[in-house]
């Protein structure tokens, strides 16, 4: 679990993020979801270490990340898989190179340890035939799969994701958000996606924070997106028709339920 | 205000140097880093070496040879002056700007795409210390350096041989006996002492610059630009002050 107190980020005169307060669950999808501009990467960057806040405290576990010296710092590094939105793939690395990168760094496996352990992921995010390609060779939605390859080879505690969707087909991005969820299940993993793919968040948000302006301005379940009456949610989640029709089917469906009963 | 962000960017360039040396990379992958990188940078760079001594080395042995037009002035001069030129500042000095412009330009546009695509925050993610898994290994081969301006010594000194003997401007044996006229050894010493300094500069410099690039693929053109600047400014800069040290009475 990753507990998120009173994080203040500021550059310069703009502060990014107010005193965000949340918390993100072991075993499920978090998403974080919110417009541009709204502080999403700036609060994942902070989760990750890139961005060091001003106040608060980010808690993986209940190490305080902030308060931790350089060596254990690292260590808890080992533990977190990182999606990119672009992937991140280093370009002058095999597809198999790029997913075994991590257990060369830190593991004391053999290379057939590693091979292994390679082919296993690969295998599970259905790329096995891949392994020998550059990144350059393979489709976006590929490249998304060996990031993910890479981001779970190491067996890490926490996984996050930013933007996963990004520049994919409809049908390609379910696929990978199915992907991250059936993998969070599997590892029993905490994972955090930083998204504004409303299909995603319908789709795989178990716990949805939203930020609006810097303020986290509302958190809770993707059902509970259709109930609630937050007009800052309602605003962003309904700007699009498709998702007005859908309210409105749910809120139906729950009259005739209640109706029932 | 100009100077202070000079003064800024020097100070970060030293932070950079020595971050470069902490929290080392597992021995059995900088083992490979540096072979790549001896590959990339040392080998890659040993045509285009070896092609511009030959001839600038020829070509500093005809202008000497056409400009002695006095009689009296001894011809085994041409070999002398053509060895002077091409130890004590050709191959160290302008082969090292030339190599800011092939390996200057291609370090900073590798670092600074892997900074655009991201490559770099995947490293720090990963709990690696980029600098030293970027940079480290690049400084490593570039300790090869002088065996590059070594092959442009002994290759601009055989160019000045044979533009002299085989255009008629001067015979084998005084041409050789111009090569060792008043030879002071201390003299490869010293450009063996700037070609280390120069290598130096010439992986650091320009993996500063893509580094701590910001932006996209524009940004990156731009970084490769303003890194052979100053990767240029530092080495006739150091160039300057070591000639200034070593060689002053």
């Amino acid at each position: 679990m990753i507990e998120v107190k009173e994080l203040v980020k500021s550059f310069g005169d703009v502060t990014v993020l107010k005193g965000i307060t949340t918390t993100f669950e072991t075993g499920k999808t978090n998403l974080i979801i919110g417009q541009s501009g709204s502080g999403k990467t700036v609060l994942l960057k902070s989760l990750l270490g890139i961005h060091k806040p001003d106040s608060g405290k980010i808690l993986y576990d209940g190490r305080a990340y902030w308060d931790l010296n350089e060596d254990e710092k690292r260590d808890l590094r080992t533990e977190i898989g990182m999606v990119f939105q672009g992937s991140a793939l280093f370009d002058s690395m095999t597809v198999a190179q790029n997913v075994a990168f991590p257990l060369r760094m830190f593991s004391t496996k053999t290379q057939g340890e590693i091979k292994d352990r390679v082919d296993q992921v690969l295998q599970r995010v259905n790329l096995i035939d891949a392994h020998k390609k550059m990144p350059s060779e393979i489709s976006g939605g590929m490249q998304k799969r060996v990031a993910i390859a890479r981001a779970i080879v190491n067996n890490p505690k926490y996984l996050f994701c930013d933007e996963p969707n990004s520049g994919l087909d409809p049908k390609t991005s379910t696929v990978i958000d199915n992907l991250i969820q059936e993998i969070t299940k599997e590892y029993n993993i905490t994972t955090v996606i930083n998204t504004h793919d409303m299909n995603s968040v319908m789709e795989i948000g178990e716990k949805i924070v939203f930020l609006k302006e810097g303020v986290l301005a509302w958190e809770g379940t993707k059902k509970e997106i259709f109930k609630t009456d937050n007009e800052a949610i309602v605003d962003f989640v309904y700007s699009s028709n498709l998702f007005k029709k859908v309210r409105k089917a749910q809120r139906r469906e729950d009259k005739d339920a209640d109706a029932e009963l | 205000m100009i100077v202070a962000r000079y003064l800024t960017q020097i100070g970060k360039y030293f932070l950079m140097i020595k971050e470069v040396f902490r929290k080392p990379t597992k021995a059995s992958v900088m083992r490979g880093l540096i072979l790549k990188e001896i590959d990339d940078l040392i080998i890659g760079s040993l045509g285009i070496v070896a092609f511009i001594s030959f001839f600038v080395g020829g070509v500093v042995s005809i202008q000497t040879a056409l400009n002695l037009t006095n009689p009296l002035i001894p011809k085994y001069l041409i070999g002398f002056a053509t060895r002077q030129s091409v130890i004590l500042e050709f191959a160290p000095t302008f082969i090292s700007i030339i190599m800011a412009g092939k390996v200057g330009s291609f370090i900073t546009s590798s670092i600074g795409t892997m900074r655009v695509t991201e490559q770099i925050d995947a490293l720090e993610v990963m709990g690696v210390n980029a600098l030293n898994y970027l940079v480290f290994p690049k400084i490593v081969a570039l300790m090869l350096y002088p065996f590059v301006i070594m092959l442009s010594m002994f290759l601009g000194i055989l160019g000045g041989w044979m533009a002299g003997v085989y255009g008629g401007f001067v015979s084998s044996t005084e041409f050789i006996q111009g090569i060792q006229t008043e030879f002071i050894p201390f003299h490869i010493t010293y450009a063996f002492i700037k070609t280390i300094i120069f290598a130096i500069l010439l992986a650091t410099i320009p993996s500063f610059h893509g580094f701590y690039m910001k932006g996209g693929a524009l940004e990156v053109g731009k970084a490769s630009t303003t890194s052979f600047v100053w990767t240029s400014v530092a080495i006739i800069l150091s160039n300057y002050i070591l000639t200034q040290l070593l060689l002053s009475k």
